[in-house]
């Protein structure tokens, strides 16, 4: 295998990609989000339930590139049992450093999709901010 | 088509006239597999626009000067160029836009807007770019006509035996339709759709971005009342495309784009319009674009269009079996003998971006996604597909490649 096609799908992304966690529906989820990004058309929708301001738990279910679900997949693990108001101001690069893989500006779209619909789905459930850069994602997802 | 009477061309030695092919990437020879997205385009073409800007520029239609006489031969004789090669009856009916998407909102707006309302009915293919299904859509909706699509089967093939059926649903008034499918390659039996639009009394607009470059087209025995082609896939450059339409239809509609160049006569009052074509061509034109249509349109007609169409036949005959061999690998659309040289295929377990990636660092390009065809991918239940598309520099080995990588990312995703 090549050194680009080992560096971008690394062993970790394909792992989440195959088996990827916190994969299903929470019946009777305090809230739901979803986006598409329509470059690759991937898909993800996110629900949520909380206890009290704490993300009792989340799952996702989607279709898409092997980036955008194994990253979300990733952020399932991150962000279960932390607050809404802590996942809402979660930086971008929290995320990427864990997906630890260089991306091209076009693939990093698909990185983000998974993060941008959970903040939407904080925003839906707790009202908590949407920083400019995810409520332009906001726009998008909602209008797409 | 009687094959075994055709030209044959030479697609090693083509190769040579396109200077993107002399580089390599990720170390190896391009295998450019993406023309039906876009041409790459030959020495002759971008020589002729360098030429043309640097003894020939400026602005068209009223300079006096020189120069300014010159640029507007040339522009001029580039739209005989076109017409000649489509074989419009007139000039008058050869209208230079930006691309297909600007000729057909040109249509959809300008006849659109005047001649729809409740109780019509707008009809496009299922397979319909967006190009040819959303400015329809839109219109449609916005003047409180019906809009319906024409199904494809699960081979990508329109099912014409639902036509009565949705022409049971109003007045049809419109009826829009690829004449190559961009994500599937159909040749659709565009003549057949034309008589039965007519029948119902419909105009009928088709869209020959993925035709006009790969096959003879003959507007005139088509007879379609609006045809829409690109340049930018045909070898010349991006920003210049063509519409043409029956000049009883030019006259009679409005225009969508209003400004310079396309008025006769401008008061507080009023404005009346500009003749046939001028009266769609609002603004400066692309004119060195035009030019590069033109250099384009001689490039392909020393070629042959029927040996264009030779050859692509021939890679597919290559093409489908490989491909329809490979374990995990569903491949889109119709038999060879009904289709163009475009081949849409699904990888098991492999998202069409990824297998896109893991093709580019063999140095194949191809296109991944929805082509531009959301709501048929959404018939054929994928999110996008990855797609290979031929033209008449591909090479047998361009196809080896893509094999070889296409078996290689289903050992990396499965």
């Amino acid at each position: 295998m090549s050194n680009e096609l080992e560096s971008l799908y690394r062993e970790v992304i394909l792992d989440h990609y195959k088996n990827p966690r916190g994969h299903g529906v929470i019946e009777g989820a305090d809230v739901e989000a979803e986006g598409q990004n329509p470059l690759c058309g991937d898909e993800v929708s996110i629900f949520v339930s909380f206890d009290g301001d704490k993300i009792e738990d989340v799952k996702f279910r989607g279709r898409g590139c092997a980036i955008s679900q194994a990253s979300t997949s990733m952020l399932m693990e991150m962000v279960k049992g932390r607050t809404a108001e802590e996942v809402a101001a979660m930086s971008k690069e929290e995320l990427l450093d864990e997906v630890g893989i260089p991306l091209t500006p076009v693939r990093l779209k698909c990185a983000l999709l998974g993060l941008g619909v959970l903040k939407l789905a904080l925003h839906k459930g707790k009202g908590t901010a949407l920083p400019e850069e995810w409520a332009g994602l906001a726009q998008d997802l909602e209008l797409s | 088509m009687a094959v075994s009477t055709t030209p044959k061309l030479d697609a090693r030695k083509l190769r040579e006239d396109f200077p993107i092919f002399e580089q390599l990437i990720h170390d190896q020879p391009l295998a450019y597999l993406d023309t039906a997205a876009s041409a790459q385009k030959p020495r002759a073409v971008l020589e002729a626009m360098t030429r043309f800007y640097e003894t020939s520029y400026a602005n068209i239609h009223r300079g006096v000067y020189d120069l300014g006489e010159r640029a507007t031969e040339a522009y001029e004789g580039a739209r005989e160029k076109a017409r000649a090669f489509v074989n419009a009856e007139s000039t008058r009916e050869v209208v230079f836009t930006h691309n297909v998407t600007a000729a057909l909102n040109a249509v959809a707006y300008g006849w659109g807007f005047d001649n729809l309302g409740p109780g019509d009915l707008v009809v496009v293919t299922e397979m319909e770019h967006h190009s040819n299904f959303v400015p329809w859509q839109y219109v449609a909706g916005r003047t409180g006509a019906d809009f319906a699509v024409i199904p494809v089967d699960e081979n990508g093939e329109l099912q014409l035996d639902e036509l009565d059926a949705i022409a049971a649903r109003g007045n049809l008034k419109v009826l829009g339709c690829a004449h190559v499918s961009n994500s599937l390659g159909s040749v659709n039996p565009v003549e057949r759709l034309i008589a039965w639009g007519h029948e119902q009394g419909a105009i009928v607009v088709v869209d020959g971005a993925q035709a006009v470059p790969h096959r003879a087209v003959d507007v005139q025995a088509l007879g379609a009342d609006f045809y829409a082609f690109t340049g930018h896939k045909m070898c010349a450059p991006t920003g210049i495309g063509v519409l043409w339409g029956r000049a009883e239809h030019l006259e009679a509609m409005s225009p969508f784009e209003l400004g310079g160049h396309m008025i006769r006569k401008v008061t507080v009052e009023r404005t009346t319009w500009n003749e046939l074509p001028h009266k769609f061509e609002a603004g400066t034109a692309p004119i060195a674009e035009a030019v590069g249509l033109g250099a384009a349109i001689d490039y392909l007609g020393g070629i042959g269009l029927e040996a264009i169409e030779r050859h692509e036949r021939e890679l597919l005959d290559y093409v489908l079996p490989k491909l329809e061999a490979l374990e995990g690998v569903r491949v889109f659309g119709p038999p060879a003998d009904r289709r163009a040289g475009i081949v849409s295929f699904e990888v098991e377990g492999a998202h069409p971006h990824d297998v896109a990636q893991v093709l580019d660092w063999e140095g194949v390009a191809v296109r991944a996604g929805h082509h531009c065809n959301q709501p048929l991918m959404a018939k054929l239940g994928v999110p996008a597909t990855t797609r290979a598309s031929f033209y008449l520099y591909t090479v047998p080995e361009e196809i080896d490649r893509l094999v070889a990588g296409i078996e290689k990312a289903r050992k990396v995703f499965s």
